[in-house]
């Protein structure tokens, strides 16, 4: 038996030589076969664990920093809303107000639109067309976010300020959301900036999911003789109802996490205002800001803690977007 | 009656998705535009071949920072290619087992870290113990964030390679590293380059990552442990700055950026649909 096995390991070797040398150039190679796939096997699994050991050593890292503002404020932090550098105050209350503020604005603006392009795209223009427009869609998503954010400082916060805010506070003035001064740069700039940059995210998306439902539903609602619209809403948007709601979570993780554009346009006034006119700040916008004119460790610290809980929310948004598609595709598929 | 309600509704419907696209393609032609309209103007050559003039001078460019970002992303693709691919590699060939669902978790969680947050740790990581802006962190810090895209794209090209072509590698009796490198990997290389293009297109317009870590300068270097300018941190930077000058070649700058970044992206599309319609034409 033994002799059988070093038998064929010899012979494969040799087999392994001929190959070799007809093959490549490369040096002869005196393991057998079994014992090159498992180095390989455990090299490319070693890679793996080093991917999974540097998130690990992120977040750890994120917490090693953050500790001493940890310490100081403890949990009370998230809800503290005076952030004062000069005096080592510090609290994260106005950045997370910000952040959900500008953050769902944009979800709001952002989600029926994509939804309708996505439909657009997928059932109304014919093939090439499609392609076409899709590939401007995703264009929107490869524009780099600095892009975005001049161009919301120099051609958007104008434009809020002479045409947008008039027109808002004389329809919905009444509301205590469309009052103050508008300086162009605010809220609803930064809400509208992310938003443009979130629809991608969520029509491509939404296109893979509509994708999944068979043509068999759609063509037996046309068949009962519903309209183009009556078959859409019956059977395609019913049964995607949970998938575009994954899409809907995922393009919040992606508006939580923008950076530039939002620090460029937002103002960076640590307040919490009702007004949408009025300059506020987002978590990642302070850490833009801040971080290298931080002079004192607590500081640094503080914003690192803000890095922590920016990461914590995003995480837990992106977790639960998965769940959402995954329990989704696992239907369809079933 | 009632069916003219319903194809009036119909009528409506569609007309509100044409309205949908036109919302989104509307902004996205004015972003274009604006660049180039002010671009345009304060575009020349000096821009590409000089350095930065001190406030008041006329003129100056953003060689330093255009080589700058070139020399960040190689450092991040030198890092991240080949370890995106490898566990692309492991995700598709070996994608069972609890390291690969953590491996996936992972990748899907790392794309979702904000860039700032990946920033905040290569500052610590590696600014701190060397006690100075570097070229490396910068570098690290991008590779972090093209590290997923290339991962995911890689496990998503191999998944597709059907698997009749690895079993026809082992029966010709090739070790099974060899049919994954030599002929599932070589027989992708275009689809993989394209996933690899589109994250270096990614990593060419970060910004906020960049912020602490590669910090910028005014001048040219070329060294690896010292501050180094990036184009889009000098836009930033210009961006944000009093001076008239200063933000004409922010604009300026974000010409060449989108150029460059809208490039690589459309190229890399335009390369993996040629091979497709090429491949429709074999039959």
């Amino acid at each position: 038996m033994i002799n059988e096995n070093e038998s064929f390991i010899e012979e494969s070797t040799k087999f392994n030589n001929l190959v070799d040398s007809n093959c490549t150039k490369s040096k002869v190679f005196n393991f057998s076969y079994q014992l090159q796939d498992k180095i390989n096997y455990y090299l490319i699994k070693s890679f793996a664990c080093l991917v999974i050991l540097l998130l690990i050593g992120l977040v750890a890292m994120l917490i090693y920093s953050a500790l001493p503002a940890m310490e100081e404020f403890g949990l009370g932090f998230a809800f503290g809303d005076d952030w004062n550098p000069v005096e080592d105050e510090f609290g994260a209350l106005p950045f997370l107000f910000g952040t959900l503020i500008t953050s769902f604005l944009a979800l709001m603006l952002a989600t029926p639109v994509s939804v309708g392009v996505a439909l657009f795209i997928n059932e109304v223009l014919s093939k090439k067309l499609a392609a076409v427009v899709s590939l401007f869609v995703e264009m929107i998503a490869a524009i780099p976010s600095i892009v975005f954010g001049l161009w919301g400082v120099f051609y958007l916060a104008p434009f809020v300020k002479e045409t947008l805010t008039p027109v808002l506070k004389s329809s919905l003035g009444f509301l205590p959301f469309f009052q103050g001064a508008s300086f162009g740069i605010g809220i609803l700039t930064a809400s509208l900036i992310l938003a443009l940059m979130i629809i991608p995210t969520i029509t491509s998306i939404c296109r893979i999911v509509f994708k999944t439902v068979p043509t068999l539903q759609k063509e037996a609602a046309l068949a009962l003789g519903s309209t183009r619209f009556e078959m859409i809403k019956i059977a395609l948007l019913r049964p995607s109802f949970s998938g575009i709601m994954g899409a809907i979570v995922l393009g919040l993780g992606r508006a939580l996490g923008e950076t530039m554009a939002v620090a460029m346009v937002i103002g960076n006034s640590p307040s919490i205002s009702a007004s949408l006119f009025s300059p506020a700040a987002t978590m990642a916008s302070v850490i833009a800001n801040e971080y290298t004119e931080a002079d004192s460790d607590l500081h640094l610290s503080a914003l690192c803690y803000v890095g922590f809980l920016l990461f914590i929310v995003t995480f837990t948004i992106n977790g639960l977007a998965r769940f959402i598609v995954w329990n989704q595709s696992k239907k369809v598929g079933g | 009656m009632y069916l003219k309600y319903r194809k009036l509704k119909n009528l409506i419907f569609h007309f509100s998705l044409y309205l949908c696209a036109a919302l989104v393609l509307i902004p996205l032609v004015l972003i274009i535009f604006f660049v180039f309209k002010m671009g345009a103007t304060s575009i020349n050559l000096d821009f590409f071949t000089s350095l930065p003039k001190p406030v008041g001078e006329d003129g100056g460019g953003m060689k330093h920072a255009i080589l700058g970002t070139l020399y960040m992303v190689s450092i991040a693709s030198v890092i991240s290619i080949p370890l995106g691919l490898l566990c692309g590699v492991y995700l598709s060939e070996f994608g069972k087992g609890k390291v690969a669902t953590l491996l996936r978790l992972t990748i899907d969680m790392l794309t979702g870290v904000p860039s700032i947050v990946i920033g905040i740790f290569a500052y610590i990581t590696i600014v701190v113990p060397l006690k100075s802006f570097s070229a490396m962190a910068g570098g690290v810090a991008l590779s972090i964030i093209i590290l997923p895209i290339v991962c995911r794209s890689t496990e998503e090209i191999l998944k597709l390679v059907p698997g009749h072509i690895r079993e026809a590698g082992l029966a010709l009796g090739l070790p099974r590293w060899r049919v994954i490198f030599n002929i599932v990997v070589k027989g992708n290389l275009s689809s993989l380059t394209t996933g690899v293009m589109l994250a270096i297109s990614r990593a060419a317009g970060e910004t906020a990552p960049l912020l602490f870590t590669a910090f910028g300068n005014m001048y040219l270097s070329y060294e690896i442990d010292e501050p180094m300018a990036s184009l889009p941190v000098q836009i930033y930077n210009y961006a944000i700055s009093p001076f008239d000058d200063w933000q004409r070649q922010a604009w300026a700058g974000s010409l060449v950026l989108i150029v460059l970044v809208l490039g690589i992206n459309i190229f890399a599309r335009t390369l993996i649909s040629l091979k497709h319609i090429k491949f429709r034409y074999r039959g």
